[in-house]
């Protein structure tokens, strides 16, 4: 039984109308040694078989150490959103289910549009930060 | 969430961690999530709920502007 229903299926393949550029979605897990993580890949799977535009990796996070180091993953389970040439830093940590499956999806979004939405103002300030900023957000199932 | 993942497109300095805390609890405990959404920034900043765009850039721009080590 699939864990994207088909009702919502159709609604995300409709959303995905709006994708621009190939987005890619780079799943790490250790799939036999944690369920959550067997959970993720296949979420992602699931998601990435509805728009040609999205393509799904999966990476073994213990075995895949260059692909871990390269992509700095801290732990499992991880959804890197990447698009064909670009890491962008956005990184998905835990099972995205509820509201942030919602929040996956408009990353997805903003990373094929390449397009951040911010406000001028926004852009400008950003572009004179004099140093790395790491933001972390936690939130819970809802 | 969506807001600080915004914030990394735009931005090369920025990077964004969207964190489902459940499956973490130490990182629950190392960051003491008690309420919802909680958003660290850099190396000691934080706040819980929602920030509008230039607020959260405020924050940003702070931590940016601190040297590594010196928000408590």
């Amino acid at each position: 039984m699939p864990l994207i229903s088909d009702d919502v299926a159709a609604q995300l393949r409709e959303e995905f109308q709006g994708l621009l550029n190939p987005v890619r979605l780079v799943v790490f897990s250790q799939a036999l040694a944690d369920p959550e993580a067997a959970q993720v890949k296949r979420l992602v799977e699931e998601l990435g078989a509805l728009d040609p535009r999205l393509s799904v990796e999966t990476a073994n996070f213990v075995l895949d150490k260059q692909r871990v180091e390269a992509l700095s993953i801290a732990r499992i389970p991880a959804v890197a959103i990447l698009d064909a040439e670009e890491d962008y830093g956005i990184r998905f940590y835990g099972v995205p289910s509820g509201y942030e499956f919602g929040t996956l999806v408009e990353a997805i979004l903003d990373v094929s549009r390449g397009d951040s939405g911010l406000a001028d103002e926004t852009r400008a300030a950003l572009s004179e930060l004099p140093r790395p900023v790491h933001l972390q957000v936690f939130s819970t199932p809802t | 969430m969506r807001l600080a993942f915004r914030f990394a497109l735009e931005s090369d300095k920025i990077t964004a961690d969207g964190v489902e805390v459940t499956s973490f609890p130490d990182l629950a405990r190392r960051y003491r999530i008690s309420s919802v959404p909680k958003t660290v920034v850099g190396e000691g900043l934080e706040f819980v709920g929602a920030l509008p765009e230039s607020q959260l850039l405020q924050q940003v721009q702070q931590a940016a502007a601190a040297e590594p080590g010196t928000i408590t």
